[in-house]
């Protein structure tokens, strides 16, 4: 589903994120991505998601070289992908059932089906009774619960994580990786950046680690 | 999923995996959304959106009311336009009965509306009569002024005729000079044509203005919504899809714009029409001011909104491809 074929990535400062790294995840799988800061994770989940080209490689999504895609075809792309950002990147002014019916509104939904889906989402996440507050008004958890809701209300193939648990207490962190193991089981192919070592001990995933942009073990399945 | 990525980039709002019907039925959408989520912010500042307003609408009304003007000084005019009239200075020592015979003839000439003879005894009592030099003329040994027949040409002939047939008449033996009484309704007419001239000018300038003025708010807008604009575009919103509550945003402003200024322009018609028609009234003519009238102004309603979008898309153009998520 996600295979990366020795990509390399050098920024214009003359910084190399990322050495020839080979990976293949496959569809149902779960995997960490883990490693210190700069060691390249968020590098390599800007070129899943097209925010950056690799200098050298090739990254193929569901069988589609990124080549290929070109600028106007990646917000499509981006469609297919469900993002969960650290900073949650919500919409402060808009309500919880906005932030989340967002991506549904992009593709073009009508109104009931993305009130369906919207509802399905947060039910999910155990937010169905904060539909219409702000997002200002939630706690640091149920923020990023909203941003889950987000990245799975359009029941992407994929499922990518910049370092969820990163601002979390150990116990809502359990339950967000909970939750990433739940949208796993129904078919989503789960990719999480976290350098939570403790919490990914405790689950029994693969773990990809990188270090200085190289990758050091989690190359096979 | 691939297919779907290439064919739905036009829309950026469509639905991977739909049938066209539903795509189109998106695309509506958004619009629907985009335009009325547009006028509420635009409606929820009341304050500033009136002043933006009321500085398209100024610029607007300037050059609409000047061009109201001169359409209704160019009614004026062709008022005057004719009858013009060509004075003949007949050569000096012509006979009485030379001048009739010329007179008859002119009168049969159909191109003529009205022809009439001034002898130039009769030129200088009324001349002496007029001017009120009486002492310095009864000194004068002889009379200076010569026999004039004036000559009314007919409505239908264009100034081009009337100046041929100036040079037709000056061709005859009889006649001295032929002048044409209407080098003042000609630099009246140039007059006119300048100041229009101008006026389009002025009003591309303007225009020229108000679309910087239009783009210089939405660049604002989008400033200020630049968070909002890198989460849509990270979630998979194109940059179509982006771009739409924008231009909605200077479809309004320049509506708006349009409307105040269609007021504008009425409310100075309104003003001065009082004084104008009390003035014509003096002159004892019926004339009234005309406005740009209804169609005029729902004309000015939409120039508005189309110099909007331009403005709008000058600053979507330039301002929103600068905005990556990073």
């Amino acid at each position: 589903m996600i295979v990366f074929d020795r990509v390399s990535k050098r920024y214009d400062e003359g910084h190399d994120a990322l050495r020839e790294i080979s990976i293949d995840i496959s569809r149902d799988e779960m995997v960490f991505l883990t490693g210190h800061s700069g060691a390249g994770k968020s590098t390599l989940l800007r070129l899943i998601m097209l925010m950056d080209r690799p200098t050298r490689g090739k990254v193929l999504i569901d069988g589609r070289d990124l080549a290929k895609v070109g600028s106007r075809a990646i917000p499509g792309h981006r469609r297919e992908i469900g993002v969960v950002f650290q900073n949650h990147q919500l919409l402060f002014d808009r309500s919880v059932f906005d932030n989340v019916a967002l991506p549904l509104v992009i593709a073009g939904y009508d109104q009931r089906e993305v009130g369906r889906r919207v509802r399905a989402a947060l039910d999910k996440v155990g937010l169905l009774e904060r539909e219409r507050a702000l997002p200002i008004t939630l706690s640091g958890g149920e923020q990023q619960r909203v941003g889950i809701a987000r990245a799975v209300v359009g029941r992407p193939k994929i499922l990518l994580a910049d370092e969820p648990t990163g601002n979390l207490d150990p116990a809502l962190s359990a339950d967000v990786m909970q939750l990433f193991e739940e949208f796993n089981r129904v078919g989503v192919t789960v990719l999480i950046a976290s350098h939570d070592l403790g919490l990914i001990s405790q689950l029994h995933h693969r773990t990809i680690t990188l270090r200085d942009g190289r990758l050091v073990s989690g190359m096979a399945a | 999923m691939t297919g779907d990525a290439t064919s739905a980039r036009r829309e950026g709002a469509s639905l991977s995996r739909t049938s066209l019907r539903g795509r189109y039925d998106a695309w509506l959408r958004h619009h629907r959304q985009s335009s009325a989520d547009s006028l509420l912010r635009i409606l929820d500042n009341p304050v500033s959106s009136i002043l933006t307003w009321l500085v398209i609408g100024i610029a607007l009304a300037l050059p609409v009311s000047l061009d109201v003007a001169l359409d209704n000084a160019g009614r004026v005019s062709s008022t005057w336009d004719s009858p013009a009239q060509l004075s003949l200075f007949l050569v000096d020592g012509t006979s009485q009965a030379a001048a009739k015979e010329l007179i008859e003839e002119l009168s049969k000439d159909p191109q003529l509306a009205q022809v009439q003879f001034v002898s130039r005894e009769d030129a200088l009592e009324e001349f002496t009569r007029v001017s009120g030099f009486a002492d310095i003329l009864e000194n004068l040994q002889e009379n200076p002024l010569p026999d004039v027949v004036l000559v009314e040409p007919v409505d239908s002939l264009s100034p081009n005729e009337v100046t041929a047939l100036r040079d037709e008449f000056e061709a005859q033996p009889l006649v001295a000079e032929a002048t044409l009484d209407m080098a003042w309704l000609q630099r009246l007419n140039s007059l006119l044509e300048l100041s229009r001239r101008s006026v389009l000018a002025l009003g591309g300038f303007l225009i020229f203005g108000v679309v910087l003025i239009l783009g210089n708010t939405i660049r604002l807008a989008i400033e200020s919504r630049r968070e909002e604009i890198v989460i849509v575009k990270l979630v998979g919103g194109s940059n179509a899809f982006v771009r739409r509550p924008f231009l909605y945003s200077g479809l309004w402003y320049g509506v708006g714009g349009g409307v105040f200024a269609a007021l504008l322009v009425s409310a100075g018609l309104w003003f001065l029409s009082a004084p104008v028609e009390q003035l014509a009234a003096l002159y004892g003519s019926d004339f009234s001011l005309r406005g740009p009238g209804l169609i005029g102004s729902l004309n000015l309603v939409l120039v508005g909104g189309l110099l909007g979008l331009a403005g709008a898309w000058l600053a979507v153009s330039r301002h929103l491809g600068a905005i990556e998520p990073r």
